[in-house]
């Protein structure tokens, strides 16, 4: 009986949530303008509410998909009664309706976490922010509700069952994808309604970056977590090697990231120096900007990809239409009132000042040139001027010397001092990293395979020099002052150093991987071996095995290197039973330093089958260093400056109610 | 006070930039926009369902306009278009089949029970020349013209009335 009405009570929470959402955008704004304390008291109760009638909503549409009811159409196309039960929970966002829910459960989550946290605020600000991140749920409720309704019925003759999850997306590794990243792109909401508060306030002061940045900082960091899952998926799922494809989708969140990664070095300079406060905010409202823009060419279709769903114009529409409101009326506020005045003093070119804001210029030109190439097609085909497809060498050929000039300056940057920097100084602080840097990237190339390359020079100078200078950095330091001295060193400058090494290490990856790979596709036959990349590998035998919902052919490759035998692999051909589905069951054999992977095609004539083979050497740490990246954002935002400030106001308040 | 004119810019470049957003909406409001629209179509070299030594590679595509359907016996929306595929060659339209990760016993069985209106049928148990085109589930379908280059792409199932809205006026067009 309950079960019945599991979807429209899921609807009525949805609409509940859409009332609340629209109480915290009105009152909470207006109370902060006319300064009524009520008013602006409904914020935190609301944003707790409407949180709670989103997630009622959610748990309503899930329960749906686990009890089957196919009577919805939106659990109809995207499950299965024979779907297992964590792809069915996970089916939840595997289509359109449910990932808006999933963005507008964010959002919601978003804000309660606000204010939870974010007790030491004034009131008016935080009455500000939450009725900001009110307004935005507006939008995206109304969107839900009238355009992408998940809980529509298909009544009177419901199917018996469903139609089933796309079945590319029946993977462990893309089904957290979605959810991460998301994450990210509504965290950076937080950072926007903050500097949307802090204009309509006036208060555009150093404090203000100082509440907004561990904020931004925790939403870059799952933003890149959710960059770095999905490559890694296409790198083992996909089958072809690559983990990256200028694909638009993928463009589509590198583009927040760029801007996220901009706005957390310039928030660092609003806070420490009172500098470039006016860029700052700019950067606040273009990060959000972007992972609205990137909501939109996922969902309204306008671009194509892998990704693109089935859409529909209306929400292309709805969408593009939130998409103008929201940003339009943030620029238009932060034209008239950004903070004319630039503060924080002046500072030489030798400054960290100079360093932070060459690295944002130049992460900004990696910016432009993503959303150029990504609207390029878009843009021609608008001025019938025909079609066109903008592809890895245009977006290689101009990040590779961009990302090279990024890393000259982030050498330099995290040793230079504020305000001027003398010359000796800094060439003291990083003078031997360049030697040493100098001296191994050359001399790497030739001891890996006697081949100079010029490519893989440049790409690990690159890491060394942002690496080295840090090292020394903490080198010094602990001669200087012992243990006692890394210890105090706050947690804020242990992230820094992660998150630029973690680039670095990256860097590596990305150099060694697309200089000494090896693949090769052969064909096999039990008993024949071939040799790729130094490896030996032997197809001992194929055998037919039978898993828990699946057949397969499993073959079983010996890797030998230099006479040693090193391991066995079994890469397989699976037949789901089910869903009829093949599968190809990539063996992988890594280590930090190479990844041996092995694909088995098809069958071929007689015993033969046909055999993907790759070495790829160090792609590994394309990922360790975005963990590292991910790792340092989060540490980053629990430094203790941050909690300290926050205890001490409180005990002051409690102090002034005692 | 009076505004900077210089703080306007993100706000004039944001217009500019909403109204192409704007504008490639209207462009196509009902399909999804293949890239590869006037490209040829990708290169492959895959075996048929009927005969896996016999390669087959783009230049099957070339000297007529054909329709390419990429399916599989695993999709059960890929059922419910058989009729109108059929219908489609019983009108004189060279359809060729991409068999997209399925198998070959499955595929046959699929056509011995819904019918079999492929002209051929390339068989791509990998989903390497489904990646190449942009596919991300079946069915979809491709109208490739006379010199092997795309000119069509619909994404999801053939309905009855696409076959006469849509899929019939634009192999007419291309045939001319």
């Amino acid at each position: 009986m309950f079960l019945e009405w599991l979807p429209e009570l899921g609807y009525f929470a949805l609409i509940l949530a859409f009332v609340a959402s629209c109480v915290q955008a009105l009152f909470p704004l207006l109370g902060a303008w006319w300064r009524k304390p009520l008013w602006m008291a409904v914020a935190q109760p609301m944003a707790v509410a409407q949180f709670v009638m989103v997630a009622v909503a959610y748990v309503m549409l899930s329960l749906s998909f686990a009890n089957d009811l196919f009577s919805v159409a939106y659990v109809a196309e995207n499950s299965n009664s024979l779907l297992p039960w964590y792809y069915k929970l996970c089916a939840v966002w595997g289509g359109h309706e449910g990932s808006m829910l999933l963005w507008s459960l964010l959002l919601a989550g978003w804000g309660v976490a606000v204010t939870l946290f974010s007790k030491r605020l004034p009131r008016d600000f935080l009455a500000r922010v939450l009725g900001v991140m009110g307004l935005i749920a507006v939008g995206f409720l109304s969107f839900v509700i009238i355009t992408s309704n998940p809980f529509a019925r298909l009544l009177p003759n419901p199917p018996e069952n469903g139609v089933d999850l796309n079945p590319l997306l029946q993977d462990p590794g893309l089904i957290v994808h979605p959810p991460i990243l998301y994450m990210g792109y509504v965290g950076f909401s937080v950072a926007f309604a903050f500097a949307i508060a802090a204009l309509l306030g006036g208060r555009l002061d150093a404090i203000w970056s100082r509440w907004a940045r561990p904020w931004t900082v925790v939403a870059w960091a799952f933003l890149s977590w959710g960059i770095a899952l999905g490559s890694w998926w296409a790198y083992y799922e996909l089958g072809w090697g690559g983990w990256w494809f200028w694909d638009p989708v993928e463009n589509a969140s590198l583009m927040p990231w760029l801007a996220g990664t901009a706005l957390i070095h310039s928030l660092a300079v609003t806070e420490k120096r009172g500098a470039f406060k006016s860029w700052t905010v700019l950067l606040a409202i273009t990060a959000f900007s972007l992972s609205l823009m990137g909501t939109f060419l996922v969902r309204s279709g306008v671009l194509s990809s892998v990704h693109a769903f089935a859409n529909d114009p209306s929400r292309g529409n709805y969408i593009l239409v939130l998409l103008g409101i929201t940003v339009g009326l943030s620029l238009l506020l932060y034209a008239l009132r950004a903070p004319r005045v630039s503060g924080g003093g002046a500072f030489s070119w030798l400054s960290r000042e100079a360093m932070l804001l060459i690295n944002n210029i130049v992460l900004l030109v990696m910016l432009l040139t993503v959303l150029v190439g990504t609207l390029y097609p878009l843009l021609l085909n608008a001025l019938d001027l025909g079609q066109i497809s903008v592809g890895p060498p245009y977006f290689n050929m101009i990040f590779v010397p961009l990302s090279a000039l990024l890393a000259i300056f982030m050498g330099v940057g995290p040793v230079s001092q504020w305000k001027d920097t003398p010359f000796k100084v800094l060439l003291k602080r990083s003078g031997w990293g360049a030697l040493a840097a100098l001296v191994i990237a050359i001399a790497a190339p030739l001891l890996y395979d006697g081949e100079w390359s010029l490519g893989v020079t440049i790409g690990l100078l690159m890491a060394l020099w942002i690496t080295l200078p840090l090292l020394r950095d903490f080198i010094h330091q602990l001669r200087r002052a012992g243990l006692a001295g890394l210890r105090k060193l706050p947690r804020s400058h242990y992230a820094m150093v992660i998150g630029h090494i973690g680039l670095a290490v990256t860097i590596v990856g990305i150099v060694l991987v697309s200089h000494y790979s090896v693949e090769k596709n052969v064909r096999m036959a039990p008993g024949t071996s071939v040799e790729v990349g130094g490896y030996h590998f032997t197809l001992e035998s194929l055998d037919d095995i039978k898993g828990p919902n699946y057949v397969a052919t499993r073959g079983t490759i010996e890797v030998t290197h230099h006479q040693q035998r090193l391991r066995t692999m079994y890469p397989e051909k699976r037949i789901y039973v089910v869903t009829r589905q093949p599968l190809t069951e990539t063996a992988l054999s890594f280590n930090l330093f190479r990844d041996l992977y092995v694909a088995l095609g098809e069958p071929l004539d007689g015993e033969a089958w046909a055999l993907r083979i790759q070495v790829k050497p160090f792609v590994r740490w394309i990922w360790a260093g975005a963990l590292m990246m991910v790792v340092s954002g989060l540490l980053a935002a629990s430094d203790k400056r941050y909690r300290q400030k926050r205890r001490r106001v409180g005990r002051s308040v409690k102090e002034t109610q005692a | 006070m009076k505004a900077k004119p210089i703080l306007f810019i993100p706000l004039v470049i944001f217009v500019g930039l909403a109204v192409l957003l704007w504008h490639g909406l209207g462009n196509n409001p009902t399909d999804r926009e293949s890239a590869l629209l006037s490209t040829p179509f990708p290169d492959f070299t895959l075996a048929t369902v009927d005969d896996e030594n016999k390669q087959v590679t783009p230049e099957v595509l070339k000297g007529q306009v054909t329709l390419v359907n990429v399916w599989g016996a695993w999709c059960p929306t890929c059922k419910q278009e058989m009729p109108q595929l059929l219908d489609l060659a019983q009108r004189g339209v060279r359809i060729v089949g991409v068999d997209y990760k399925d198998q070959r016993s499955e595929a046959d069985k699929f056509m011995s029970d819904f019918g079999n209106p492929f002209a051929l049928n390339i068989f791509d148990p990998d989903g390497s020349l489904g990646f190449d085109l942009g596919v991300y589930g079946a069915p979809e379908s491709f109208i490739v013209d006379a010199n092997g280059v795309i000119r069509y792409h619909h994404t999801g199932y053939i309905t009855a009335e696409d076959v006469d809205n849509t899929i019939m006026p634009t192999l007419k067009r291309l045939q001319q």
